[in-house]
């Protein structure tokens, strides 16, 4: 069984180690201190099974995550967290809560032992990030880099097929999620669907035009014009509050 | 009843319809005042005055309406001099019974607003104060904390009994200390010192911290944990939005009657543009602030060269502090 940590902490990493090594199956591939290098590690190793903290430097455990083609089964570690708590809840993932003693890891990895399943991991990806707190920028690969946008930085979302276009002042951006995750996501930050394909970043609106019937024209501060539908305006309306 | 009295019908219909409408104004015009002047129990005398008073107005304003219509004396005025009683009896009848309806209804719907009202301060209350403790015990770092503590009773545990020692003293300072209490830079400085000696042990490898200060800057009061949060606030900030090693810098100086105090931190250009305005974490301090000194100035923050810097100026007004002097 390959596997690899990745937490800050290395003391945290330590206890994991140690309560490892009554398991002489597992080969211990690799020690990461942030997302950065839990990625790299990943691809590299191609592990079965990760231990993976979630507040960690630049990108957090679930941002990480997002950013694997296949994640692979995922024991997280947390010492306090609500919504990653929650997210995990309703999800078939383990999770241990430090500190935890070496009877409540060995359960966990009984648990994952049994059920092997990396598309849980997608799902607790799913539940966790819907939860606004998460989201306060987006992460998104671009090349071998990986680049952070704060939500502000937004200047609208398209939809694009299986993936979600985000137009930026320093560019382009995809990432493989659906319109209706943006939604709900973004809802916290003054972003609105204004149409089927766009979700726009309301801070940016300079002007609203008559299109035609029941379709109106947006114009954004960055000079971007943007369709909105029926149903999108009278969302709108309600956010803007006129 | 005036028919009795030996009327004609045009006056009688009249006479009761100008009555009637009469009466309803003055109902109308009680039960409005009732609205926005409700007496107190020890005034409940004002509603026989207010009665009778209206009661009386209602009657000179029917005769003179009357007297307007019909411009004619003598057995008008006659009839009217012989139903007067009965008229200010039934009127006033009305009239206090009306005000006394609008008195119960009207206290009923305060009573009914202030029981609302109170139920949602105290829901407030409750939850800033459960925000307040959960805040205090800062459950991240206690349960890191613990979970460092943890890994150490296997590899080195003469440092995890130094650990428990020291998160120890710091749970017991925070249990200690209360908002209101004002305490020299030295105390303060010592207290935060046990909690950046407990992050050091987390973050052993990644965190430096600088104290700078003078000897007699340490003899200048701040209010109790005014430094603790901001700190908390800059190292939380370094380690999670940079990856390297995270200096923090914390300077204490004397300005004419202030203890100013700056703490630095690290933190990425690029990235972190969601925090606005002076900082997530530090409007709460900013708030304080203002509580105690009635200043909006006194906590400033700017960005120079990949550093976050937060500088508080402390006005030394405390009896404590003109004592040693």
């Amino acid at each position: 069984m390959k596997v690899i940590l990745i937490d800050d902490e290395p003391l945290a990493r330590g206890i994991v180690k140690e309560y490892l090594q009554s398991y002489s199956d597992v080969d211990l591939l690799a020690e990461c201190s942030d997302g950065f290098e839990g990625i790299k590690a990943i691809q590299q190793f191609e592990p079965d099974l990760i231990f993976l903290d979630i507040q960690m430097p630049k990108i957090n455990g679930f941002e990480m995550l997002e950013l694997i083609e296949n994640p692979p089964a995922v024991i997280f570690t947390t010492a306090f967290d609500e919504f990653a708590i929650k997210a995990f809840e309703s999800n078939a993932i383990d999770y241990l809560l430090k500190p935890f003693s070496k009877e409540r890891f060995d359960k966990a990895i009984q648990k994952y032992l049994q059920h092997a399943n990396p598309t849980s991991t997608q799902q607790v990806l799913e539940t966790a990030a819907s939860s606004p707190l998460q989201q306060n920028r987006i992460v998104v690969k671009d090349g071998n880099k990986i680049k952070i946008i704060p939500v502000n930085k937004i200047h609208y979302l398209e939809a694009a097929d299986d993936y979600v276009k985000i137009i930026t002042a320093d560019g382009i951006f995809l990432k493989k999620r659906t319109m209706s995750f943006f939604e709900n996501s973004l809802g916290a930050y003054h972003f609105v669907r204004v149409h089927r394909s766009y979700i726009v970043n309301t801070q940016l609106i300079t002007r609203i035009d008559v299109y035609e019937k029941d379709s109106h024209l947006l114009l954004l501060s960055t000079g971007e014009k943007l369709p909105v539908s029926k149903t999108g305006y009278s969302k709108l309306k309600e956010v803007l509050g006129i | 009843m005036l028919r009795q009295l030996d009327i004609d019908q045009t006056h009688a219909i009249t006479d009761s319809v100008v009555s009637n409408i009469l009466l309803a104004v003055s109902c109308f015009f009680i039960s409005n005042n009732m609205k926005y002047y409700l007496p107190r129990r020890e005034k409940y005398w004002y509603i026989l005055v207010i009665s009778l008073t209206v009661s009386f107005l209602w009657m000179l304003a029917q005769q003179a309406v009357m007297w307007i219509i019909f411009n004619e004396g003598d057995n008008y005025a006659e009839v009217i001099h012989a139903s007067w009683s009965i008229r200010f009896g039934a009127g006033f009848l009305l009239i206090s019974s009306m005000s006394m309806f609008s008195l119960l209804w009207y206290s009923q719907q305060e009573q009914k607003e202030i029981e609302s009202r109170k139920t949602e301060a105290e829901q407030l209350s409750k939850e800033a104060e459960l925000f307040k403790l959960r805040q205090q015990l800062q459950p991240h770092f206690l349960f890191n904390s613990l979970n460092s503590i943890s890994a150490l009773t296997g590899s080195n545990p003469e440092k995890a009994r130094h650990m428990i020692q020291q998160l120890s003293d710091f749970l017991r300072g925070t249990l200690r200390r209360n908002e209101q209490q004002w305490n020299t830079l030295e105390e303060e400085l010592k207290y935060l010192q046990l909690y950046l000696d407990i992050e050091k042990v987390r973050f052993g490898h990644r965190l430096q911290t600088e104290i700078i200060f003078t000897d007699e800057n340490l003899r200048f009061k701040l209010p109790a944990l005014l430094l603790q949060p901001v700190v908390e606030n800059a190292i939380k900030f370094g380690l999670y939005d940079t990856i390297g090693q995270v200096i923090i810098k914390i300077i204490a100086a004397t300005e004419n009657d202030y203890l100013k105090i700056i703490v630095q931190n690290p933190f990425d250009v690029e990235t972190s543009q969601p925090f606005q305005g002076t900082g997530f974490g530090l409007s709460s301090i900013q708030r304080r602030l203002f509580l105690l000194f009635a200043r909006n100035d006194l906590l400033q923050t700017k960005k120079e060269n990949g550093h976050f810097i937060t500088t508080i100026l402390i006005p030394q007004i405390s009896d404590g502090n003109k004592s040693k002097k």
